[in-house]
């Protein structure tokens, strides 16, 4: 496998919004981060050829497939055949030399492509095998996810891959291990590979899945029916193969005496990272984003800095991209200075930078809509109206009309400007558990 | 714990007398104020600054030295005024968080670059700030001095601006007769529009080049002080043009300043001015009345001057600072203001931004403000009304130059035009 040489990376930018002036007295330091990555020779995650990519060699790139292979993915059959012709296509998405391996997952993960240990490298001879082994797929058993993560994550380490990745599909709840065992495999997988997590049909448990594609810096998604799930598997397994770059940290260095009040990506999705701080020499901590093609986040960055007399400036925060190197050295790809300074201008110290006030609102965006499914299945239907009516309003004062679209569907919007909602009686969990499941997507600011 | 750097021990040491921060009185052994508490064993922050010139007192200064341009170890900011016992001149109101010792555990390097001023513990980074406690460390521009021959200027952040938007230029030229000229040129940025900071630099070098052409060309002194604020205006105007930086702060207001200079030309000396910057004379016989030589493009000027507010109701509106005359992309009219002025007696022309005239408004002020050998010293009395703003509470950006009237020009030691 070629080691990831510098020519490889692609070019991080990184853009700070922010308004640097504090009141007299003002301690807390907001900003949102832009990092966009380009270049790097990524195809937009169409598999070509070598020739076609400029001679360079195939993505030093691991994927492992874990299917849902329980008993109730018999129910209707048409399920499990759906999950064989979505991972064929899956496979056919892989590019050439890409190491991958398929996982059939009930109670206990058994392999079942290349069954060997190890990883298989992708070819036609190999994609063929491959997609012939997944006809001996039948349904039958129970539903224990951490044992498929923890044999994933043994099959992606058997081969040196820069960047490992997984997608996981299952219909049914983990049912068939404490959800202790799903958390410390989760601890040892977190930081080791990435992974995308689709839950098929309705009777997945939203909050195990997001918690697992949260976990592992992977996407989340509800595929209601499963005729859909061919062209969601190629899709993720195209953008799997447009990841250029793992493992990049956001590291963030704060002054003495202040502190971080949270990290967040926010865009393309809400996702907390505060906890998941490791730290970085003095005064610096690394935060996981995990793997990176041509793209582009959001991140909002809040500081508590010292007080400081007006006319002071200080730097909050210095932001960089850094990517471990083979010697240890991280690399650091890209910079960005969070800064406050006091002003006596009322005019300035107020000033509410857009970026910020966006995203400060998707980010209660995603909280009321959960607040609300979780008021209402607990029978608060006054607090579950508040909650989605406040969630109707911010998704449309914002302009996240895909969020709007599906709270449509679980609320009768009467004045979304005001809020003033009404719930349905009736709503397909379907609808209930897609709103659920995207609630953490946002929207960009309105240029 | 790695050896402090000497400056950082020197700051740690002494016990203040008084506290930093309430100026209550400490005893020798006080670890902590008495009265608000704060832990004076801490570094009281930025006292470290071994050539900062004292605005107060400034007793030091010397009066005819050579210029001091590139003030390279600029005063430091929260400590403007170190706690003398003179004149009251307890400035010392900016507790800095990052003042205290740190955690042996913590520092493993010692820098081996410039160390912070506001902590003493932290080296210098390439952005400017520092690497312990964040604190942006002093620029060059947040304070300046320049003296030549027959004028000096003076240009300081204030106390309560993150940055100096004021500049200066001062020049010296003979006329085509021989005829020594001294020129000084004071700019102040618009702090609501967009790079003010660029704005004044760009007006006063430009106005200060263009007058000096016009007048080694033998252009009336009048015709050139108006042809250098329409110079300086070009290029103000000129900014608005240049592309932003990528990533950039979207701006809303065209760069901008206002503008006041004065050139003295043999028996007379000619200001023009553009804003509400404004020069002052201040003859040496105090008996004589100063006066203020210009009058402001601003809200204030304008209802004293329409009749409609008295001095003191207009000076008292919270637009009473709002100006009608600017240089810059956006200004509705521009409109050069000039002067001459053929003074019987010697004395100094005092050019000044309201960051000083805001703390000495009349020329009575003034003048009671500047030393009395003020024509002697021109550098020492630009500080000492420095020190007047500063002690007032600073809260603008100051910039003074002193001019003194005849010129001070020694003929023999004028370098050729």
């Amino acid at each position: 496998m070629a080691i990831l040489s510098k020519s490889n990376v692609p070019q991080f930018s990184v853009d700070v919004y922010q308004n640097e002036y504090l009141p007299e007295g003002g301690r807390e330091v907001n900003a949102i981060v832009t990092v966009t990555s380009t270049g790097g020779g990524t195809t937009g995650g169409h598999p070509l050829p070598g020739a076609a990519t400029g001679g360079r060699s195939a993505p030093d790139a691991g994927v492992v497939i874990m299917v849902d292979c329980s008993g109730s993915m018999e129910y209707p059959p048409t399920k499990m055949r759906n999950a064989r012709d979505a991972t064929a296509v899956a496979i056919d998405a892989i590019r050439d030399g890409v190491a991958f391996a398929v996982i059939a997952g009930t109670h206990v993960a058994r392999e079942v492509y290349p069954a060997n240990g190890a990883l298989a490298v992708a070819g036609p001879e190999t994609r063929a095998q491959a997609k012939q082994a997944l006809r001996r797929l039948t349904a039958g058993g129970g539903t224990a996810i951490g044992t498929w993560l923890r044999l994933a994550d043994k099959l992606l380490s058997s081969g040196d891959a820069a960047i490992r990745h997984g997608i996981l599909l299952t219909d049914g709840r983990n049912e068939h291990e404490k959800p202790e065992e799903l958390r410390s495999a989760l601890d040892i997988c977190a930081g080791r590979f990435t992974c995308d997590a689709r839950g098929v049909g309705t009777d997945w448990e939203v909050k195990e899945l997001t918690g697992i594609a949260s976990a592992l810096l992977g996407s989340v998604d509800i595929v209601a029916d499963p005729a859909g799930l061919a062209a969601d598997f190629q899709a993720m397994m195209e953008k799997a193969m447009g990841k250029e770059v793992a493992d990049v940290s956001l590291r963030l260095w704060t002054p003495q005496g202040s502190e971080i009040a949270f990290v967040k990506q926010v865009a393309p999705v809400v996702e907390d990272l505060t906890g998941r701080r490791t730290e970085a020499g003095p005064r610096a901590g690394d935060y996981p984003t995990g793997s990176w093609g041509d793209e582009s986040r959001d991140y909002h960055v809040c500081v508590r800095v010292p007080n400081a007399g007006v006319g002071q400036e200080m730097l909050a925060a210095r932001l960089s991209l850094v990517l471990p190197q083979p010697d240890g050295t991280p690399q650091v790809l890209a910079q960005g200075l969070v800064r406050a300074l006091w002003t006596d201008d009322m005019a300035a110290s107020t000033r509410i930078n857009p970026q910020v006030a966006h995203y400060t609102g998707q980010a209660e965006l995603a909280q009321v809509i959960q607040q609300g499914l979780e008021a209402r299945k607990s029978g608060d239907m006054d607090g579950a109206t508040a909650k989605l009516g406040r969630a109707v309003q911010l998704a449309s004062a914002s302009g996240n009309e895909d969020t709007a679209k599906l709270l449509a569907k679980v609320v009768d919007v009467v004045d979304a400007a005001s809020g003033t909602v009404r719930l349905k009686a009736r709503v397909a969990d379907a609808d209930e558990m897609t709103l659920e499941t995207r609630s953490t997507k946002t929207v960009r600011v309105k240029k | 714990m790695p050896p402090l750097p000497e400056s950082a021990r020197a700051t740690q040491s002494v016990t203040p007398s008084l506290c930093p921060n309430c100026a209550d009185p400490l005893d020798a052994d006080d670890r902590y104020c008495g009265s608000c508490g704060l832990d004076v064993t801490a570094p009281p922050p930025a006292a470290a600054a071994p050539s900062a010139p004292e605005p107060s007192g400034g007793a030091d200064a010397d009066g005819q030295g050579p210029a001091t341009d590139a003030f390279v170890l600029a005063p430091p900011k929260p400590a403007r005024a170190p706690a003398t016992d003179d004149g009251g001149t307890l400035a010392l109101g900016v507790v800095l968080p990052g003042a205290r010792p740190a955690d042996p555990r913590e520092e493993p390097q010692v820098p081996d670059g410039p160390v912070c001023v506001a902590c003493g513990l932290g080296g210098v980074d390439d952005d400017g700030y520092c690497e312990h406690c964040g604190h942006a460390q002093p620029r060059q521009r947040d304070h300046q001095e320049q003296e030549l021959e027959g004028v000096a200027a003076v240009s300081d952040r204030g106390l309560r601006h993150h940055r100096n938007e004021d500049a200066f230029a001062v020049a010296t030229a003979s006329l085509p007769d021989g005829t020594p000229a001294v020129a000084a040129v004071v700019c102040d940025g618009v702090s609501t529009a967009y790079r003010p900071d660029d704005a004044s630099a760009a007006a006063s070098a430009a106005g200060r080049a263009s007058l000096l052409a016009a007048l080694e060309r033998g252009t009336p002194a009048e015709d050139a002080m108006r042809a250098a604020l329409m110079s300086a205006f070009e290029a103000v105007t000129a900014l608005a043009a240049e592309e932003e930086p990528p990533g950039g702060v979207p701006h809303h207001n065209a760069p901008a300043c206002t503008c006041v200079s004065a050139v003295v030309t043999g028996p007379v000396f000619t200001v023009g001015w553009i804003g509400d910057s404004r020069a002052y004379w201040i003859p040496d016989d105090r008996t004589l009345p100063a006066a203020r030589l210009t009058e402001d493009d601003s809200w204030a000027a304008r209802m004293v001057a329409a009749g409609l507010m008295s001095e003191a109701e207009a000076y008292a509106d919270e637009r009473a600072h709002a100006i009608t005359g600017w240089l810059g992309a956006d200004a509705v009219e521009v409109d050069p203001h000039v002067a001459a002025f053929q003074p019987e007696g010697p004395g100094v022309i005092v050019v000044c931004t309201d960051g000083l005239w805001n703390y000495a408004e009349s020329p009575a002020e003034m003048a009671e403000a500047i030393p009395v050998d003020a024509r002697s010293r021109p550098l020492h009395s630009a500080r000492t009304l420095l020190g007047v703003a500063l002690d007032g509470g600073g809260h603008d950006n100051v910039t003074v130059a002193v001019l003194p009237f005849p010129a001070t020009v020694s003929r023999a030691g004028f370098p050729p035009a």
